[in-house]
């Protein structure tokens, strides 16, 4: 199949061409992604569905510049970055991208400020400008008073909402939340949910990984994945 | 910008590593007694040498020592009785050497002797040394009152007695010390003079002068005591005839030293039958001294050294079981986007920091030792810029060394696995 050129629809964020991601599993091959075509807009708001084993991880990994394609393309922001170095996945991952996992991940060492500061840090930004910018957020999320508190002093609630602070802190184009309600209770996660509603509604695009159809009904579009491929896409992917 | 980048880099290092005291302390024990003993050996080393090379400096690097010796055919024969030997160095081989070499400055005869000596009831044996007055160029020792010897003394045959610091102290005690007359053997001295002394052993050659000296005019020594000595021994009684007991020359370059050295024995060949003389040149005694000095450092450095390599593993062992246990850490920050090279760099100066700590803290412990060597056994211990400086950058470049394979390892961890790290 002809590569496609990458669109010039500059609402366009993410893009996948033919994406193919094979393992090697000792003499047998997994086709994690069995050839994926699919685009996302800016600012929208998608969930990510699919049995274990249906690719969902996968296309998180490659969608999150953590992993790179067996072959086919993926153009990220109007970059083809399937090609790309380790370091230049850094890079893109640094300047474009954020995380929000299912455990948190936030450094237990570190206090919530430092935790917030960490993109910052490998931004390069000094220690003042890094400090007012991991103060504001943290009060957008609404524990302005926790700067100095430990990951392991808070809630899960709290952790996570930390955890999102830090994902804001390079101010991404895209936000990964990989299953980001699973280890919360209903209120919490409501709640987390609720906070990146308002992200998306902020202008930020969201990817979500999970598995609980009460979570992906809130997002915009829902992409069912089976087999490394899509099943079916549902909601509004305009 | 970038300084004030790497001070916090260091400043987070310092932060990770205050979280686990114990641990962060014990890793670094092995560096602080490795190079507390790099420290220690290098001190000791470096004291043991100078107080050596001191010493062989006070012999004067321009001097040449010849000393009577008794030859061995000799030694073997003297043990008859009324046998008398005649050996060493005479006032003939004196009197050639200061006319033959353009290179000798100056050349200082020497006539030793053991005598009582006494004033009023005090009594002490002193050691006669009828010299000229060139030994006090040759030996330069600080004039503590009146003068050294002169030439008019020489002249003259004046009796007169230049003493040391320590004889005149018992001698004299608290009589004028001046002018002061003595007696010594059977004879009376004017005490014209009294020098500091400096005693001890240099290597195989012993110092020229001793704290017990009364420096009189050879001439005076000459007519007074004679050129034959008595010595008791296990067997009797055993006569010497000696003529000068030592001869020492200064020669106006010390390029020149060992040359003339040489000269002077290949002349005194020449006309002695039986070798019994010797020449020293503290030059080359300097020399060989600085060269085994160096040897003495490296031997004493590697044993040191293994140490520190003990220690060095020790903190590599911690750093790769601090990866494994942060290999979760080491996820977030990859995904975060910190690049590898950065995350080597996270753990190496973890490492350094740990290691010159270490260096520090071991510094102080090399520098105890020292001290205490000084302070209990009376050893000469010194500490250089370089003995402080040498193991400090060797315990840096320990972490840098140590620290590197777990840094390494760290980077390669995978972020995807990383994050699912339990």
């Amino acid at each position: 199949m002809a590569k496609q050129a990458p669109s010039n629809d500059h609402q366009e964020i993410v893009r996948l061409v033919n994406a193919r991601k094979i393992y090697q599993m000792g003499t047998e091959q997994v086709k994690a992604l069995a050839g994926v075509n699919i685009s996302f807009k800016k600012g929208s708001f998608w969930a990510i569905m699919g049995p274990s084993g249906s690719g969902k991880s996968t296309m998180m990994n490659i969608l999150g510049c953590l992993d790179r394609l067996t072959s086919g393309s993926y153009y990220l922001a109007g970059q083809d970055v399937s090609q790309l170095d380790d370091d230049s996945l850094s890079e893109f991952r640094l300047r474009y991208l954020g995380f929000i996992f299912q455990s948190f991940n936030l450094i237990p060492q570190l206090t919530v400020q430092r935790n917030i500061e960490l993109p910052l840090y490998y931004l390069g930004w000094d220690a003042k400008q890094s400090a007012e910018r991991a103060k504001e957020l943290a009060e957008q999320v609404g524990l302005g008073d926790r700067l100095e508190h430990r990951p392991t002093e808070l809630s899960g609630g709290q952790m996570q909402r930390v955890a999102i602070a830090r994902a804001l802190a390079n101010d991404p184009q895209v936000i990964f939340a990989d299953e980001p309600t699973g280890n919360l209770d209903s209120a919490t996660g409501e709640q987390i949910l609720e906070l990146l509603i308002k992200l998306n509604n902020l202008g930020k695009t969201i990817i979500i990984v999970t598995h609980e159809p009460d979570i992906a009904k809130r997002a915009q579009s829902r992409l069912h994945m089976l087999d490394g491929l899509i099943d079916r896409i549902e909601g509004n992917p305009e | 910008m970038r300084q004030t980048r790497i001070a916090r880099n260091i400043w987070l290092g310092i932060e990770n590593l205050l979280l686990h005291k114990l641990r962060s302390f014990l890793t670094m024990l092995g560096v602080v007694f490795g190079v507390g003993s790099v420290v220690a050996m290098l001190s000791v080393g470096e004291g043991a040498s100078k107080e050596a090379l001191e010493q062989i400096r006070r012999l004067g690097s321009n001097n040449i020592i010849i000393s009577s010796m008794k030859s061995a055919e000799e030694e073997a024969t003297s043990t008859t009785h009324s046998h008398m030997s005649i050996y060493g160095l005479t006032y003939e081989d004196y009197r050639r050497l200061a006319q033959s070499f353009k290179d000798i400055q100056q050349t200082a005869p020497v006539k030793l002797m053991r005598r009582d000596s006494r004033l009023g009831d005090r009594v002490m044996e002193l050691r006669v040394v009828g010299t000229s007055p060139e030994w006090f160029d040759l030996v330069p020792r600080q004039v503590l009152a009146g003068r050294v010897l002169l030439k008019s003394d020489q002249d003259k045959q004046a009796p007169v007695a230049v003493l040391t610091e320590f004889g005149a102290r018992k001698i004299l005690a608290t009589e004028s010390t001046i002018g002061q007359t003595i007696r010594i053997g059977s004879d009376q001295f004017e005490v014209i003079g009294i020098v500091k002394s400096e005693s001890g052993q240099a290597g195989s050659i012993q110092i020229p002068d001793q704290d017990v000296d009364a420096y009189v005019p050879i001439e005076v020594a000459r007519r007074y005591f004679g050129d034959i000595f008595t010595k008791r021994t296990s067997s009797g009684e055993e006569r010497e005839k000696i003529e000068l007991h030592q001869m020492i020359i200064q020669v106006d370059d010390p390029k020149k030293v060992e040359a003339v050295a040489a000269g002077v024995e290949r002349m005194l060949e020449q006309y002695h039958k039986k070798k019994d003389y010797v020449v020293s040149v503290p030059l080359a005694l300097l020399k060989q001294a600085e060269a085994m000095k160096r040897r003495f450092n490296i031997v004493l450095g590697s044993i040191a050294g293994i140490s520190l390599l003990v220690g060095g593993i020790g903190i590599m062992n911690i750093m790769l079981a601090s990866v494994t246990e942060r290999t979760r850490e080491i996820g977030i920050r990859r995904a975060i986007g910190a690049k590898r090279r950065q995350i080597v760099f996270q753990f190496l100066i973890e490492t350094v920091v740990l290691s010159t700590m270490g260096g520090i803290i071991g510094l102080g412990v090399g520098a105890l030792i020292p001290f205490l060597i000084t302070y209990f056994s009376g050893m000469v211990t010194l500490m250089t810029l370089r003995g402080i400086l040498v193991p400090l950058l060797i315990s840096m470049a320990i972490g840098i060394l140590f620290g590197l394979y777990p840094a390494v390892h760290a980077a390669q961890v995978d972020p995807i696995v990383a994050l699912r790290h339990e």
